[in-house]
């Protein structure tokens, strides 16, 4: 079954991707979707059985891979508790953004290619969760990486979304560069690549070092870090996060499955897979504390002063990734699992939501120019609700909370009840930025639902008009372009302030989206509703996890047993600053709109700094793209041309043939004199042999 | 006697060059594919029949010549996998020519065929004067190749390839002569279990050297690389990334490693100290390279430093690790020229500024193209994968430094290659020449189709390529262990815990 799972949606991307041009799109659109619910309705009952307590965990060999001497590396497919988490996500979210894509690039010519990088990207995707060997996972890592590429340079007509293509592989290549290291290091301390095999051996490595680069270090502290600087590439992490919002590139339903909900959660994925490992380091769960903390924080500072839609919410997903890696940091793995768990349905269906409205809006993605949604696109706007009020983790103890309550909330109280020092940071960081992401999750509900349009503004709006006044629907065509999913990608420089913007709808309607997108965002609005309340049992509860998890990660029975035990204010800390943010949201928002204009306008430098992203990209262009080209132009230049050529090669023709003039007369004077050479030594050789 | 395979696989392609000397072009043409093929099939008989657990050579045949001078052939392992790489590429270079040349073809042909002679002769030698031979004498086509059908600037690309090559083999040449009188015998196979002093290892090893780390090409010695390979025609950069780079991988592994171990472990660091600026040089050379063919050259003196690392690294991962990525490259690189090739046949420019767009108008080249990139990027499922990760853990066990630095490849590989990729296939369509390019031919179908094929083979099961030279790799292990150098990364367990808390820190394996 395991088989079928993975393996289908490779099948359906191969039919799509290579015979696309024969079967048509309908029939490849219809051949990867059809593969996803196939995918998708084998893989519940896998993790159902798990919840259960049935099943065990098996692993399935498919074909024999690499080996070399110990190095010993099979094709398999490993399906425990983790694992079938991590499938229930993946192929659930994956087939409803097949489904969603039908209506979101029912516009787009090259749908088959879409729909094949969609079905590839979950190939990898699986094969990354089943892996039972770190070089698999590689494999998987990799592989997801490609398709991430692939579909961020989607419309690969526009220069910017290759360069974040380009950005984005690359950047992940500096976190695979750990990875290797790790992998490579890992295989030389235990002799083996296999993860049972090493998660085993790893506490009797305690005490023990290793040299890396003329130093000596504990063994388990640097492989730990080596595997998680790949982590830590893979979900967007403070240092490595560049390539995440300007991957927003892509079609928006690519953001939905890649960039939210599977792929950058593989890193969370990879920590708790190796969670023996880590727990065996303290240093390692410390810098693994900070990092996520410190990204946290970053990511929810920068998402509170974007103005395109996806962007705010790829800080988001950044930022929450970030409470993911500190609850493992601390110990928490359950929670930061039953988080990424949560966190893939509304996550994704924030992204939809966010599609369905910028499809409503005629491409528009910047946020100023909306205003007023709720009334034209109803359902868009209460799935977008039901997914904000998951990500602000809106509930009442013991009642009811949504998703986001119960896995935010008990990463929280996890942090705290860790009684460290990076889990009282970690805890202090939490709460800032809860607050922070109840702000900007309400300042982009209220800035796009709410107040009056302000439509009149956007480009995008007045080409649409334009054109349905001026000659019909000559340029539909067009509407899925590139070109018209251009407006704000780069932070404007006037403010954020909605009074500088042109109100009025200008005439236009936006319309609901159609069914098939519609669909997806119902289904996802279910699982932000309940899957907090439904699943928090098996993911975290003392008795019952241990037994759901069965040993698949390091889970930690007392730190649970501790969480329930914290004090009331830690517990209600969470509720109270998500009340704040909402009500600073609503005032600067809905109140008095010439709130956040007066304060950009008082605190210029911090406005700016948060603005520009905490000039990451400006730092990194600085410190790495460009001496990267000045050497490359420099060894080339100076090193081979000036250097080596010139003392060499020509050097040497100059003494010879006393100038280059002679140059031409060189291809049969060489040629001979050389066969003459060898001839010369041949007989000489051959003289001597028979002489002596 | 058994029938002599290896003589008759020399025999054929040399026979089918004197006929197509003979023959009108579109003879000459059919000729040489045809005799690629026969060995192309003969070669696959080879492999089928090489006996994975047999004796260390096979195939062997010995007729002395004169004095010690002997016809000697046999084949181990890994001379078997290169011998496959080089018969399965010929008939695509064939192919590849099939419109592409128009002058003198029947001299071309010859000239390739000749070639391939000498290069199965190259791997099957097993008697050193015999591969002096035709590892010298493998230069001549070639350097015809570039001299005569290469671009505008072919004459300074053949003197510089040919100058290199010259100094290199001088010296290796007087080694050769020394040791045949030290050892007292020209076998290989002999003269790989003779143990030379120590104090004449390390000027033999330099002999060799000089010639081995030109051809491979490493830094500094590899500014003829890029020249050549801009000069040469399509079909002669295939085989010349394809194969002939190969040779000195292969002199190390055949002659380096087995004859001066001592040597080799003394000068690891030299070997290892180009190697790392090699990846790192030429790496961010090819990324302000604006000419295609430049690009993917610097990116082989790149790759192919990751051939001297697994060499040099002493184990078995490292050298199983270097023949894996002189195959895969061979197969990579052959196929990137081969795409190169393909575009420069419609717009006549190796310049990437020309290009652009050809997503829309060629999406199967596209296709295949993104496929032979991936593979010299390394991505795990393609053939790149296996080479690249084998020699670096390998190197990783020898010294985490190298490792370290030639890691960073992977990062700057990524960044040249998507790069060079995204001028060219993506973005708008440059001009309307660009937009009458049309798409892949059958023939040209005929050519990727084979070589993503293997691509993949390499990549997804490996295996079939390890088995044959498992044994051959463990013997050279054997041999060199004795001057394994002890690496800087090794395990210590904590004071005064057992020492069996560190299982299989240094397996030594064979």
């Amino acid at each position: 079954m395991i088989l079928a799972i993975v393996f289908l949606p490779l099948l359906a991307s191969l039919v799509a991707g290579l015979g696309g041009r024969m079967i048509g799109a309908t029939a490849a659109k219809i051949v990867t979707t059809g593969a996803l619910f196939v995918a998708c309705a084998l893989s519940w009952p896998v993790f159902v059985s798990f919840l259960s307590g049935d099943a065990s965990a098996t692993v399935t060999p498919v074909l024999a891979w690499l080996r070399s001497g110990d190095l010993v590396v099979d094709w398999a497919l490993r399906v425990d508790a983790l694992t079938a988490v991590m499938l229930v996500v993946v192929t659930s979210v994956s087939a409803l953004v097949h489904l969603y894509s039908w209506g979101y690039m029912a516009e787009d010519p090259s749908q088959p290619r879409f729909f094949a990088y969609l079905s590839l990207f979950t190939f990898a995707m699986l094969m990354l969760v089943t892996s039972d060997s770190l070089v698999q996972m590689f494999f998987g890592w990799e592989g997801v990486g490609l398709a991430s590429y692939l579909l961020i340079g989607f419309w690969y007509e526009k220069p910017s979304a290759q360069a974040a293509a380009i950005k984005a592989f690359v950047v992940n290549r500096v976190g695979d560069f750990g990875f290797s290291l790790g992998i490579f290091g890992t295989f030389l301390v235990f002799g083996t690549v296999s993860i049972p095999a090493i998660l085993a051996a790893a506490p009797g490595m305690a005490g023990s070092t290793i040299g890396f680069l003329g130093g000596r270090f504990d063994t388990m502290t640097l492989l730990c870090l080596l595997l998680f600087v790949g982590a830590m590439g893979k979900s967007a992490q403070l240092g490595l996060h560049t390539w995440l919002p300007d991957a927003m590139e892509g079609p928006t339903p690519v953001s939905a499955l890649i960039h939210a909900a599977t792929m950058v959660t593989a890193g969370v994925f990879m920590v708790c897979r190796l969670s023996p490992m880590f727990v065996t380091s303290e240093t390692a769960m410390t810098v693994v504390t900070y990092v996520g903390a410190a990204t946290a924080l970053f990511a929810a500072t920068v998402g509170t002063t974007q103005t395109d839609i996806k962007r705010v919410i790829a800080y988001s997903t950044c930022s929450q990734l970030g409470y993911m890696f500190f609850a493992a940091g601390v110990g928490a793995f359950g929670a930061a699992m039953f988080h990424l768990f949560t966190h893939a349905f509304f996550k994704a269906l924030l992204f939809l939501g966010a599609g369905s409205v910028i499809h409503a809006m005629h491409h528009e993605q910047d946020m100023r120019f909306y205003g007023g949604l709720r009334k034209s696109i109803p359902l868009t706007f209460w799935a977008m609700m039901a997914g904000t009020l998951a990500i602000t983790g809106v509930g009442v103890a013991g009642v009811f909370g949504f998703a986001g309550f119960y896995s935010k909330d008990a990463i929280i109280e996890a942090s705290y009840a860790a009684g460290t020092v990076p889990g009282g940071v970690a805890f202090a960081v939490a709460v800032f930025a809860a607050l922070l992401t109840s702000f900007y999750s309400w300042r982009l509900m209220f800035l796009t639902f709410f107040g009056k349009p302000r439509w009149a503004g956007s480009e995008h709006i007045q080409h649409a008009v334009h054109d349905a006044h001026g000659h019909g629907h000559g340029h539909h065509d067009q509407e899925a372009h590139p070109e018209d999913e251009h407006a704000g990608h780069e932070p404007h420089t006037h403010d954020a302030g909605a009074d500088q913007v042109k109100h009025g709808t200008a005439g236009y309607h936006p319309h609901e989206s159609p069914l098939p997108m519609l669909v997806p965002l119902i289904i996802l609005s279910i699982g932000a509703v309940f899957a907090g309340i439904g699943f928090h049992h098996w993911f975290i509860e003392p008795e019952a996890g241990e037994i759901f998890w069965k040993g698949s990660l390091a889970f930690n029975e007392h730190l649970m047993h501790e969480m329930h035990g914290v004090p009331p204010w830690v517990k209600l800390s969470a509720t109270v600053v998500m009340l704040i943010g909402l009500a600073i949201a609503w005032y600067a928002y809905l109140k008095d709109t010439s709130a956040p204009a007066r304060f950009t306008a008082t605190f210029r430098v911090l406005y700016d700094f948060l603005l520009h992203k905490w000039y990451w990209d400006e730092l990194y262009h600085l410190l790495f793209v460009r001496p990267a080209f000045w050497f490359g132009r420099l060894f080339w230049k100076r090193g081979d041309q000036g250097t080596i050529d010139r003392f060499g090669p020509n050097g040497i023709a100059a003494l010879v043939q006393g100038g280059s003039v002679a140059a031409r007369r060189l291809q049969s004077g060489y040629l001979y004199t050389y066969a003459l050479v060898m001839l010369l030594g041949l007989a000489a050789a051959t003289t001597w042999a028979v002489v002596r | 006697m058994s029938f002599p395979i290896l003589s008759v696989m020399l025999l054929v392609p040399a026979l089918a060059a004197v006929g197509c000397l003979f023959l009108s072009p579109g003879g000459a043409r059919w000729l040489a594919l045809a005799a690629t093929l026969v060995d192309l099939l003969l070669g696959v008989l080879l492999w089928v029949g090489f006996d994975n657990a047999g004796a260390q050579w096979q195939y062997q045949e010995y007729s002395p010549v004169f004095g010690r001078f002997a016809w000697a052939l046999g084949i181990d392992g890994i001379a078997l996998m290169l011998i496959m790489l080089s018969v399965f590429l010929m008939p695509i270079c064939i192919a590849a020519s099939w419109d592409a040349i128009e002058k003198r073809v029947p001299e071309y042909m010859a000239a390739f065929l000749l070639m391939e002679t000498l290069m199965i002769g190259v791997f099957a030698a097993q008697d050193m004067f015999l591969f002096y031979i035709m590892f010298e004498a493998g230069l001549i086509p070639m350097y015809l190749i570039i001299g005569i059908w290469g671009g505008a600037e072919r004459i300074y690309a053949s003197y510089k390839f040919f100058l290199y090559t010259l100094l290199g083999s001088v010296v290796m040449l007087v080694a050769m002569l020394w040791m045949v009188r030290e050892a007292g015998t020209s076998s290989i196979p002999e003269l790989m279990a003779y143990d030379f002093p120590p104090q004449a290892q390390t000027w033999l090893f330099l002999a060799f050297f000089a010639s081995f780390a030109v051809k491979m090409p490493m830094w500094p010695v590899h500014t003829w690389l890029p020249d050549a390979h801009v000069q040469a025609p399509t079909a002669g950069s295939v085989i010349l990334a394809g194969v002939l780079l190969k040779m000195g991988g292969y002199g190390f592994i055949r002659f380096s490693l087995p004859m001066f171990p001592e040597a080799s472990a003394q000068l690891f660091w030299l070997v290892m100290g180009l190697s790392m600026v090699a990846v790192v040089y030429a790496s961010l050379v090819a990324l302000v390279q604006s000419d295609m063919k430049k690009l993917i050259a610097y990116s082989s003196v790149a790759h192919m430093a990751f051939v001297t690392i697994g060499l040099f690294a002493f184990n078995r991962q490292g050298l199983e690790g270097s023949v894996m990525m002189m195959l895969s490259h061979g197969l990579i690189s052959g196929a990137l020229f081969l795409c190169v090739g393909v575009i420069y046949d419609r717009l006549h420019t190796r310049e990437i500024a020309r290009y652009g767009g050809l997503a829309d108008i060629m999406p199967k080249y596209a296709l295949f193209f993104l496929l032979f990139t991936m593979g010299s990027v390394g991505l795990p499922g393609t053939a790149g994968f296996i080479g690249e990760f084998l020699s670096l853990i390998g190197a990783y066990r020898a010294n985490s430094w190298v490792a370290f630095v030639c890691t960073t490849g992977i990062i700057l590989g990524a960044a040249y290659m998507l790069y060079l990729y995204a001028r060219v296939v993506y973005g708008k369509v440059k001009s309307d020449e660009v937009a009458a390019m049309p798409d892949l031919s059958a023939r040209e179908l005929a050519l990727v189709v084979p070589l993503a094929l293997a691509v993949l083979w390499m990549g997804i099961y490996p295996e079939s390529f390890l088995a044959p030279m498992r044994r051959d790799i463990g013997l050279l292990v054997a041999r060199v262990e004795r001057a394994y150098p002890q690496g800087d990364a090794h395990l210590m367990a904590r004071v005064g815990a057992p020492a069996a808390a560190a299982p299989a820190a240094h397996g030594t394996e064979h």
